[in-house]
């Protein structure tokens, strides 16, 4: 599903990934530890194609297309989407409007498709009728980005802190749409989704079963592993130390 | 004030020259031939048709519950479908009513500037649009004041009266011929809306590259009445000036003020809202979103002055700038008289944010797809006031005119 090779990434000319390697297949899902700063989201902004992220090096392929250099929209089109940490308010843009757009739907009525799509995130029809991310909390936030992608439904998922400021009761019914949203409830060989996630306090990784774990540090993968095993050090130990125990003597390649 | 006194106060103020704006010689503009009238408005030349439509005017009058054409300086077309509503040109309305001579000059002073002078003194026409007592006229009137030949000077006097507890909607378009070069359009519209009663008013002014335009407009508003006022140009002009005034005279009196334009070519706009608060508790609100591109010159203003006990208003400003040949000036002023008051004010003129592009297209739609989505955003006012049929009826006006320049 997606290549990524020799990848090096500069924001206003400094450099924040060097040489990264990571395949994911399709139907697999990944998750991505790592502290802040180490350049978890430039990597995610990368692989969406955002202008102030300059590929210098490497290339990324996505369902046997390169798109290193391809517009954003363009990645989407091929089935990229994501769920972003902290988007933009548009004013006079509804939640509903984006509902539709990312449906694809010339629409312009929030009609029955989108309240019903709404309602699984017990998301009111007045709240889709507000200005989309304006004076949204935190876990309105993630709830928006994740109905809007339950609209687009793409085969490549992308999730910036899908957890943080998230409260429990909301945590679980995100954890359960994005298990749909990425065929985690198939069995593996019909799974046809596949998904990258970001998580810097680990706790989405209780209601949703990832493929793989990598521990991000200073624009490099620094080790990779079982999701369980993976997730466990980094909580009880670090990011630093979870690399030293998982790290093996030859370069991780994170295939 | 004797028909006499009003002459000579006008004729002393022919040369006044306005306060704001530039100033226009009105010696070039002539009233032209004398159009015939029609039985209906879909006998209206066909090539006018679309310009109609452009300015919100439903040439079938389905929906309708009145319509009224005036065609450079003849009224061509005049019907009533509703009882409780009167509409007529101005000059058959004064022939019919003696006491409506009370109504004019009284919220517009005649000798304000030459522009006003003129009226007063080369009037052609203008519409008369009167709600009975009680009668609550939920079906909008159109209006259209059409400009089809060059160097047409149209002088219009309109006088709107929603007498006690009544309701009257009206949607007005100013329409222009794409034939003509250079024409000019003056209008005084003077409202009354009295106590209890409520007007709206939707207007779409659809101009050209060779229109100058000074519409002079003041609303007088009595206990609890109320008055809304939605303005959308998006249509290029040569020169705009316009301030028009709401006077909450009444106790509770209520304005509204909701304006939305889009400035682009060489377009010159000189637009502002003013609402004075005189009666107690009387309250206003001034809502603007003005788009400024290509080489257009917009000054955007708004005025609140309160003068009433706990009068309360509002002006919300927002502009965004397209390009870096186009100026936008957003002027807000508040004054308050008395210390029971609360007026405030916000401004903001920006930009289309790189990233809220980059979120659109991060949802399939290309950059120039996003940046439409954007600019639809910026200018969608929820249209508060209107019943129903009439919000959605201007909302798809909106679009339409959106629609044309982007």
């Amino acid at each position: 599903m997606l290549k990524i090779k020799d990848l090096t990434v500069e924001v206003e000319g400094k450099e924040i990934i060097r040489d990264l390697h990571l395949n994911i297949e399709e139907g697999e899902v990944h998750v991505l530890f790592g502290p802040n700063g180490c350049g978890k989201t430039t990597l995610l902004m990368t692989l969406l194609g955002f202008p102030c992220y300059k590929v210098t090096r490497g290339r990324i392929t996505f369902k046997g297309v390169d798109i290193t250099n391809s517009p954003t929209n363009e990645r989407v089109k091929l089935g990229m989407g994501m769920s972003f940490q902290h988007p933009p308010e548009i004013r006079g843009v509804k939640l509903g409007d984006m509902v539709n757009i990312a449906q694809g739907r010339k629409e312009e009525a929030i009609d029955e498709d989108v309240i019903a799509l709404a309602k699984r995130l017990n998301i009111s029809v007045e709240f889709l009728n507000r200005d989309v991310n304006l004076g949204f909390s935190g876990g309105e936030v993630k709830r928006s980005e994740i109905l809007q992608l339950l609209a687009q439904a793409p085969d490549f998922i992308m999730f910036d802190e899908p957890d943080s400021g998230v409260d429990v009761e909301n945590i679980e019914l995100i954890g359960k749409i994005m298990s749909e949203l990425l065929d985690r409830n198939k069995m593996p060989s019909k799974r046809k989704k596949s998904g990258l996630i970001i998580t810097h306090s680990g706790s989405i990784m209780r209601h949703l079963k990832a493929d793989r774990a990598h521990v991000m540090l200073e624009g490099r993968i620094a080790c990779s592993g079982m999701p369980d095993e993976i997730t466990k050090n980094v909580m009880e130990t670090g990011f630093e130390r979870c690399v030293e125990l998982c790290a093996r003597t030859n370069e991780v390649d994170a295939e | 004030m004797t028909k006499e006194e009003t002459i000579e106060r006008a004729k002393r103020a022919k040369r006044k020259k306005a306060a704001l704006g530039e100033d226009i010689s009105i010696e070039e503009y002539i009233a032209g031939e004398e159009h015939p009238s029609l039985n209906s408005l879909d006998e209206f030349p066909a090539e006018y048709q679309q310009d109609l439509l452009d300015a919100g005017i439903e040439p079938t009058e389905k929906d309708r519950s009145g319509s009224f054409l005036q065609r450079d300086c003849s009224v061509v077309f005049s019907a009533v479908k509703y009882p409780g509503l009167e509409l007529m040109s101005t000059t058959d309305a004064l022939k019919e009513h003696d006491w409506l001579k009370e109504y004019l000059w009284k919220a517009v002073p005649v000798d304000t500037d030459k522009y006003t002078a003129e009226v007063e003194l080369e009037q052609t026409h203008g519409y008369f649009i009167r709600s009975e007592a009680g009668k609550k006229v939920t079906m909008p009137v159109q209006s259209c004041l059409f400009i089809s030949s060059d160097k047409i000077g149209q002088k219009v006097h309109n006088i709107i009266i929603a007498e006690e507890d009544s309701e009257l909607h009206i949607i007005t378009g100013c329409s222009v011929s794409h034939a003509v070069n250079s024409a000019l359009h003056l209008g005084v519209s003077e409202f009354y809306v009295k106590k209890g009663a409520k007007i709206t008013f939707t207007m779409i002014h659809n101009w050209s590259r060779g229109m100058d335009v000074r519409p002079r407009s003041a609303v007088i508003i009595e206990d609890d009445g109320a008055f809304i006022s939605n303005y959308i140009l998006m249509t290029p002009v040569k020169s705009l000036q316009m301030y028009p005034t709401a006077y909450c005279v009444g106790r509770n009196a209520r304005a509204t003020f909701q304006t939305i334009i889009y400035a682009h070519g060489d377009t010159v706009i000189d637009s502002g809202s003013r609402a004075v608060l005189r009666g107690e508790g009387s309250r206003s609100e001034i809502i603007s979103r003005v788009i400024s591109t290509d080489n257009a010159k917009v000054i955007a203003r708004s005025d609140v002055i309160g003068e009433g006990a706990n009068a309360k208003g509002h002006i919300e400003c927002r502009g965004l700038m397209l390009s870096d040949t186009a100026e936008l000036d957003s002027i807000p002023e508040l004054k308050a008289e008395r210390k029971d008051l609360d007026l405030s004010h916000e401004a903001a003129i920006g930009k289309v944010a790189e990233e809220e592009i980059q979120y659109l297209m991060a949802r399939g739609l290309s950059e120039e797809e996003a940046t439409s989505v954007i600019i639809r955003g910026f200018l969608n006012v929820d249209i508060t006031g209107l019943p129903d049929a009439l919000a959605r009826e201007t909302k798809r006006m909106f679009d339409m005119s959106l629609e044309k320049v982007m």
